[in-house]
């Protein structure tokens, strides 16, 4: 016992700043305020693995890691689409995999966002379309933003999804009708 | 394998791992998969390809491993009725790439399970997509299969489906578990949900093109997977790479290694409800990725190693930050064990959970890490030590409990390993160009790529035609003989025990539905 709590000790906090991103890092904090007005909460995301090689997952794990702390950020990975505002899709989507996404997307509440990621998520990658991949995500659902890379960095990914969120706090959706005494409560 | 005393002539096949390849009868297929078996080999590969255009019907090749090498079987059917042994009172583990042979080529086994494997009603099941006259239609929507799952029955027993889109953040694959209270009585796997064309695409790239694809089977050992594509490609073409491109190659493997281990170790203390573990492991597996982006250029290594050689050189700042940072870190793991260890609540959890016997494991074909963690020594790196292992001298470890605990030591007997290693590489790295030109093919034909991956072997298989051309290029992941096992391990456990167990092996879904 005594070891682990030294080696919490020594280690300290480790978490970096966001990243500046288009709508830049001092908007963060008024954006994460957006969403919770519109969602009434932390941002939750599900995560869909289409088809891809398992390196974009490697990445989208490392968000969790101290050095990004996605969490800190009041954005948090859930278990079911019925529970997300968001899906991150990694492609390409392959062919076996195409009614799965299209019913996850269906399980997710309205509004939503997808964000593809990858160059596979993006355009279809080394694996093209074929017998057997359908190539980029917006060939099965529609997509909100895309983040290439061959995997994106940790950094690009969280910048694809601040950039999501800047959307809906922006659209005319979230602006008009949501009511913030009743958005602020449970949902 | 000495196959003389079964009257079998062999060539030898080009490259540095020693193989072979040996046309055989039916008849002679079966005796030499029994002679492989009973000197302790094991079945490495089994993949098929279409060969009417050159008039010898369909060839099926099976690659089995054993202390002397390589040795691939190559057994002519003249046409697409003909059967093709069954190896699965030998190899049980054969039973899913015989399938999958029908769904890609259209050559059947004479086994009794003939139902798809790598098919899920994407496309009409009499089309199939590796032979050379498959043309895919646009028309073709993609459907969904009805697939004999075998039922448990009696008082209390129910079923739990899982998949293919999964709780976590992990790749997609369907679990059907039948259970009676929390205890699982079986576990019945449904992969091929990532299935995404891999060998036709390596079919419309050019040799020299290939080790992209290659890097992509399986994000997590994408140096591997490209260092059995640039092995198999060089000897192809005769060509050795360069001494310094050689030892860098290891280097970066090494680091895959120890990067994937850091991950796993990180999530099976999480899986065991320690999340200490996940914070720290994924902290030293960050740093290290960001020395990697640093001195090679990519975070994961993707695309560093080329057939010739590396993408790049390593400086001599990287070199030492390397060294410092080898040393820094096997003081953090070596910490970390020890909190690990004696962490009673992570034991208990650890510890005769998703047990695999050493004799189950041979009989079932386990290999890699989870192979070492039931008391096989097979390590590629040690058994046929390529430059630069063969001055190195890989230490394998071994665990023989063969439970999540046991697989877990030889994670952390491995971090440690692979840390000698890198500091030994850093050391003794030799000057030198780190790349040349792949020379035109000096023949064409099949050669073999196998390189130990942080998972298990990696193997390769590529068969180029004239104008550096390829023909047929089949991967082989670790993961294909150890899901199997997998479905072994986790009967008797409690269903909350399951993540876990699966952390424990961490197979690839992408490496294996290609």
């Amino acid at each position: 016992m005594f070891q682990l709590l030294r080696q919490i000790v020594r280690t300290g906090i480790r978490t970096e700043p966001p990243p500046a991103t288009a709508p830049v890092a001092a908007e963060v904090a008024r954006l994460n305020e957006s969403v919770r007005r519109t969602l009434g909460r932390a941002l939750a995301i599900r995560q869909v693995d289409a088809g891809s090689c398992n390196g974009c997952e490697l990445e989208i794990h490392a968000l969790g890691n101290p050095y990004y702390n996605i969490e800190g950020l009041g954005i948090r990975f859930v278990a079911s689409p019925r529970h997300a505002d968001m899906l991150l899709v990694t492609g390409p989507v392959a062919k076996h995999m195409a009614i799965a996404l299209k019913r996850t997307w269906d399980a997710t509440p309205d509004p939503k966002l997808v964000v593809a990621v990858g160059d596979c998520g993006c355009n279809g990658g080394v694996f093209g379309e074929s017998y057997a991949s359908l190539g980029r995500v917006a060939n099965v659902i529609p997509v909100d933003v895309e983040v290439p890379g061959c995997p994106p960095t940790p950094t690009a990914l969280l910048q694809g999804i601040l950039q999501a969120i800047g959307r809906i706090a922006t659209s005319p959706v979230a602006d008009t009708g949501v009511d913030d005494a009743t958005a602020a409560g449970p949902r | 394998m000495n196959v003389a005393p079964l009257g079998l002539a062999a060539a030898t096949l080009p490259g540095t791992i020693p193989a072979q390849r040996v046309p055989v009868s039916s008849g002679q297929y079966l005796a030499a998969c029994r002679l492989a078996w009973e000197r302790g080999g094991r079945l490495a590969a089994l993949w098929a390809s279409d060969e009417r255009q050159r008039a010898r019907g369909f060839l099926v090749r099976v690659a089995l491993v054993d202390e002397d090498g390589f040795t691939v079987l190559e057994l002519t059917l003249p046409d697409a009725d003909a059967r093709f042994p069954d190896l699965t009172p030998i190899f049980p583990e054969a039973n899913r790439m015989q399938r999958a042979v029908f769904d890609l080529v259209g050559v059947a086994s004479e086994g009794e399970d003939q139902r798809p494997w790598l098919w899920l009603a994407s496309w009409p099941i009499d089309r199939f997509p590796l032979r050379h006259d498959f043309e895919a239609s646009p028309k073709w929507e993609p459907g969904q299969e009805e697939y004999a799952f075998v039922r448990v029955t009696g008082d209390g027993v129910h079923e739990i489906p899982v998949g293919p889109v999964h709780a976590g953040i992990i790749e997609p694959g369907h679990f059907r578990f039948q259970i009676v209270g929390e205890k699982v009585l079986r576990l019945e796997e449904r992969l091929g949900y990532v299935h995404k064309g891999i060998e036709k695409r390596f079919e419309a790239l050019g040799l020299a093109a290939g080790h992209r694809l290659a890097g992509r089977i399986s994000g997590d050992s994408t140096v591997a997977y490209a260092w059995a594509y640039a092995q198999a490609a060089e000897a192809v073409a005769a060509q050795t790479p360069p001494p310094r491109a050689a030892w860098l190659r290891a280097l970066a493997l090494e680091r895959e290694r120890v990067a994937n281990h850091l991950g796993d170790l990180g999530y099976l203390g999480n899986d065991g409800g320690f999340a200490f573990g996940l914070a720290q492991f994924s902290r030293l597996k960050e740093e290290l990725l960001r020395t990697n982006l640093a001195a090679f250029g990519h975070r994961l290594l993707m695309d560093y190693v080329v057939p010739g050689g590396v993408a790049r050189d390593l400086d001599g700042d990287h070199a030492a930050a390397i060294a410092a940072e080898a040393r820094r870190l096997a003081a953090d793991v070596a910490l970390l064990r020890g909190i690990y260890d004696e962490h009673a609540g992570l034991q208990d959890r650890f510890r005769n959970c998703g047990h695999v016997s050493a004799e189950l494991a041979r009989k079932l074909g386990l290999t890699g890490l989870a192979a070492r963690a039931s008391g096989s020594p097979r390590d590629l790196r040690c058994d046929f030590p390529s430059a630069p292992y063969d001055v190195l001298r890989v230490q394998p470890s071994v665990h023989g409990e063969g439970d999540v605990a046991a697989r877990v030591a030889v994670r952390f007997d491995e971090i440690a390993e692979s840390l000698r290693l890198i500091a030994a590489i850093v050391d003794g790295l030799p000057d030198g160009p780190v790349r040349e030109p792949l020379p035109a093919l000096s023949r064409a034909g099949l050669a073999l790529g196998c390189v130990e991956g942080w998972r298990g072997p990696v193997l390769i298989a590529l068969d180029c035609g004239p104008g550096d051309t390829i023909r047929r290029c089949h991967p082989q992941d670790a993961s294909w003989a150890n899901w199997p096992v997998l479905e072994h391990a986790v009967i008797g456990n409690i269903v909350p025990d399951f993540p876990l167990i699966n952390k424990s092996f961490n197979l690839s879904y992408s490496g294996h539905d290609l």
